[in-house]
């Protein structure tokens, strides 16, 4: 059997952590290959190692049966490896063609040549169905759309062997479709891909190999079509993993979220949000269903106090907050867990212990008379790591910057639920989360639930938003289309709903 | 300790590239330096001048870090200083208050004049997203203008039309028993000033809720709003403390080490000011160190012209060398990062070997 890449026993270390001990993949040419392990098992470092971003302590790597020396992301694409990244790496407002030539620019004579490369772009794109308009401008693009690029840039490139990062966490379920077969076209010209997810649906729809990593150290390689996802799941968490949610029956109480005819603008300053009404009880999640920018951001922000409403009011426990600034609010007991944990969730400068405190260092015991007080500061922050579970490298000191994304989000679930919220949103609290994470942040929620209070739960995955919620609201279009209850509904209906049909039913 | 790593090695880079300079005019570098560090060091009074030197540019580095520790660029410091030294200038000039209390009257006017002057930038950063950078330099023109036309309308001195009236010894910084210790050097209490303001604003930065959120909003200011911190406040704030500590550095400039101000001329030390929060790596202590090394290049500089050939302008082109290294820090940490990488593997060559492949 021909391997194109083999990395063998390979070592690399952080300062104060080991991120991949010992660890063995081969790709066999013209195989997708899944790299499964939770976050923080060391997956994006290890690719990091073959795309020449680190270098390891020890342990191989050869290509095409030749040991290399991949100094730097350079020697990589000289050697047929490209790597689109978790986060992806493009210009905002270059176009799509001078992302893809950038550091590699086609010149006629002395002059850029964008023409023929554009030329080729398109002709790339066609072949591989990727549907990309080699004109349009980065920052007009969907998200799916970047990642296209992204992938186009390594075909550009001519690169044999494709590593993807984290493609799937950040496309909506038709997106991760059309990813899935663009990749089945890529092994029928002859490509070998390796992708990193923890989505264990993913892997079995297309891997034909699974190598698993569990805290930096090689678990093993399964044949996907011998392995079940249980399997899988059990391989990566080193446990039993259960994907039901238990929980029981919810007895609402009295309302602690009402939401009255609110309308707010979204970023293009039309209505995003139209004449929208909800209610939401102590003792119930209530989710909001739909398709992304269907108006949830301008919800979460109005109710956040992060927008402006245009009219309508919010209040919580029946005092009015409509106009309030964002630190009142949260003193009346409203926390978020935001949609983007960089842009939002985290000062990624900070170490974690100021992360952990960043809406009441201001108060006792973090502070007295405007000073700070670290000591009480870190013993906060580290009951909270603890407690979540986040793994970092130097503990509650870590930059936040170091933690891989899977971290940082438990991080900030973590400080939220610590503030025991009278009511919790929720955006996409488990995007980008491995099971074993998901399965205990899922947990966490309805343990909040239990304990009396308000939970708004808004996620674009659906399995998530029909088993965590007691109530669905669907939205599309800004507007609310109906409200339905969870144990009586199916993906189908909420499905249609979403889609702005079948408003009957509503309660 | 990274970064005090990293501004060494641009000192040290920054000097030796002035010695490569002295040789190629066809003078001994190491006559020079040591003609350098006796122009600044030799005696007594020449570490106090060196000292006053460094003063006004403690203030100045301190505003710009200050700022920058929030994510804004105060480019008027100079306009700030001027204003400061003009607002203590006038105090110092027209009203006759017991020693101690116009000193502090002085210093209060001053600190206000400077916060007030980059207060208006701070305004428009808030209100209305105006870039700080268009407006604190617009804001040194004014000052600059102002300057013009108050001095020479109110202030004018006896003999020059272009500078203020002197300030009489007891309206300003100097005292006797600074000037006696360091043996009638113009060194001044500015100095005693300066530590404070350092030592002042470290804790603020370090220690304080305040810190923890101009810091907050200086990193991210997304993440800021979402905790609740008020953003615009914030900057305004930062830009005011900022001023503030410009326009000390404008008292300790017009009524310490120096007694009049001059038409014409916005102060350099405002620019300086940028180089040495670079070079200090936007730390308080680090800014300190920064602003006595540029007060001994500066001071060492005439010394050194007198003694040997080369210009007196070497001191600005070594400084400006060593900024062009703390600036390109990158390039200095990649360095590190691969000496330090070859030690770590050095080390492992002395660990287990892997066998070659055998899959
Ligand atoms: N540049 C870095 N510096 C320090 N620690 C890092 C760095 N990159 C990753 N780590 C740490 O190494 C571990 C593995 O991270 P990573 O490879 O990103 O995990 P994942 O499997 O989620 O992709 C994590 O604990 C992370 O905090
Ligand atoms: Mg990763």
């Amino acid at each position: 059997m021909s391997y194109v890449v083999e990395m063998l026993n390979i070592r690399k270390e952080f300062p104060g952590i080991v991120a991949n001990d010992n660890i063995t993949l081969a790709l066999k040419k013209g195989e997708i290959h899944a790299l499964l392990g939770e976050n923080g098992a060391g997956k994006s470092t290890l690719m990091g190692v073959l795309f020449g971003m680190y270098q390891p302590e020890r342990g191989i790597v050869k290509v095409n049966g030749k040991e290399v020396r991949i100094a730097n992301p350079n020697v990589a694409n000289r050697l047929g490896i490209g790597m689109v990244h978790q986060h992806f790496k493009l210009v905002e407002n270059f176009t799509v063609t001078e992302n893809i030539i950038l550091g590699s620019e086609p010149l006629k004579g002395m002059v850029l040549d964008i023409d023929k490369a554009a030329k080729r772009i398109e002709e790339l794109s066609k072949h591989y169905g990727l549907n990309v308009d080699p004109h349009a401008k980065i920052e007009d693009i969907s998200v799916g759309m970047q990642q296209r690029v992204e992938i186009l840039k390594m075909l550009y490139r001519e690169a044999d062997v494709l590593i993807l990062d984290e493609p799937t966490a950040v496309l909506t379920p038709a997106e991760i479709d059309e990813l899935m077969k663009i990749m089945r076209n890529l092994i029928k010209e002859g490509k070998s891909i390796i992708i990193i997810t923890h989505k264990l649906k993913e892997i079995k729809a297309v891997a034909d190999r699974c190598t698993v990593i569990r805290r930096g150290k090689g678990i093993g390689t399964v044949n996907v079509a011998d392995a079940s996802e249980a399997s899988l799941a059990e391989m990566m968490v080193g446990r039993h993993v259960s994907f039901k949610v238990d929980k029981k029956e919810s007895t609402p109480g009295e309302v602690v979220l009402k939401i009255d005819s609110l309308s707010v603008k979204n970023n293009r300053k039309v209505m995003g949000l139209k004449d929208f009404s909800l209610e939401v009880r102590a003792g119930e999640i209530v989710g909001v269903a739909g398709v992304e920018g269907n108006g949830q951001t301008e919800l979460v922000e109005a109710i956040t106090g992060l927008r402006k409403a245009e009219s309508g009011t919010v209040l919580i426990s029946g005092e009015e907050i409509t106009n309030l600034p964002i630190r009142d609010r949260n003193e009346k007991g409203i926390s978020h867990i935001p949609e983007d944990r960089h842009k939002r969730g985290l000062v990624l400068d900070y170490t974690l212990e100021s992360n952990m405190v960043l809406q009441i260092y201001n108060k006792p015991p973090f502070s007295k008379y405007g000073l700070l007080n670290e000591s009480a500061m870190k013993t906060y922050a580290q009951n909270i790591l603890t407690n979540f579970d986040v793994r970092s490298g130097e503990g509650a000191a870590s930059i936040a910057r170091t933690l891989s994304g899977g971290n940082q989000q438990k991080a900030i679930i973590g400080r939220e639920l610590e503030l025991d919220p009278k009511l919790l949103i929720a955006v996409q609290p488990t995007r980008g989360l491995d099971v074993g994470s998901i399965e205990y942040i899922h947990k966490r929620i309805i343990e909040h639930r239990d304990k009396g209070n308000a939970v708004l739960l808004i996620s674009l995955e659906l399995d998530e938003v029909l088993q965590l919620s007691d109530r669905i609201a669907i939205v599309n279009n800004g507007e609310l289309v109906g409200t339905v209850i969870a144990s009586e509904t199916n993906e189908n209906e909420v499905g249609l709903m979403m889609a702005g049909v079948a408003k009957e039913r509503s309660i | 300790m990274r970064n005090t790593i990293v501004s060494l090695i641009s000192i040290i880079l920054g000097l030796v590239a002035g010695g490569i300079l002295m040789l190629f005019i066809g003078s001994n570098p190491i006559e020079g330096y040591s003609y350098l560090l006796q122009g600044a060091l030799k005696n007594i009074e020449r570490i106090g001048n060196t000292l006053a030197t460094a003063t006004p540019l403690i203030f100045t580095g301190l505003s710009v870090a200050f700022a920058f520790r929030t994510g804004l660029f105060n480019i008027g410091a100079s306009g700030q200083m001027l204003v400061g030294g003009l607002a203590a200038s006038a105090v110092g000039l027209t009203f006759d208050l017991s020693r101690p209390v116009l000193l502090l009257v002085m210093v209060l006017v001053g600190l206000i004049a400077g916060g007030l002057w980059a207060f208006v930038p701070g305004l428009l950063k808030a209100k209305f997203n105006v870039h700080e950078v268009v407006s604190t330099i617009m804001m040194n023109w004014i000052a600059y203008w102002t300057i013009y036309y108050v001095v020479p309308g109110y202030f004018k001195g006896e003999f020059l039309e272009t500078e203020s009236k002197k300030l009489a010894e007891s309206a300003t910084l100097r005292t006797p028993f600074l000037t006696d210790m360091f043996d009638g050097s113009y060194i001044n209490l500015g100095l005693f000033l300066a530590v404070i303001a350092v030592i002042i604003i470290a804790f603020i930065i370090d220690k304080t809720t305040l810190g923890f959120e101009l810091k907050a909003v200086g990193f991210n200011r997304f993440a800021a709003e979402y905790a609740g911190m008020k953003v615009n406040r914030n900057i305004i704030l930062s830009m005011l403390i900022s001023g503030a500590l410009a326009g000390v550095g404008g008292v300790a400039l017009y009524t310490g080490n120096a007694s009049s101000i001059q038409i014409g001329i916005l102060p350099a030390q405002g620019y300086d000011g940028i180089a040495v929060a670079l070079l200090g790596a936007n730390h308080p202590i680090g800014v300190f160190f920064a602003a006595v090394l540029f007060g001994i290049l500066y001071s060492g500089t005439g010394f050194m012209n007198a003694m040997t050939d080369i210009p007196p302008e070497l001191a600005n082109t070594i400084i400006a060398i060593i900024i062009y290294f703390a600036a390109t820090s990158v390039m200095i940490e990649r360095l590190l990062n691969k000496f330090m990488k070859r030690r770590s593997n050095r080390k492992d060559k002395s660990g287990p070997v892997v066998e070659k492949g055998d899959s």
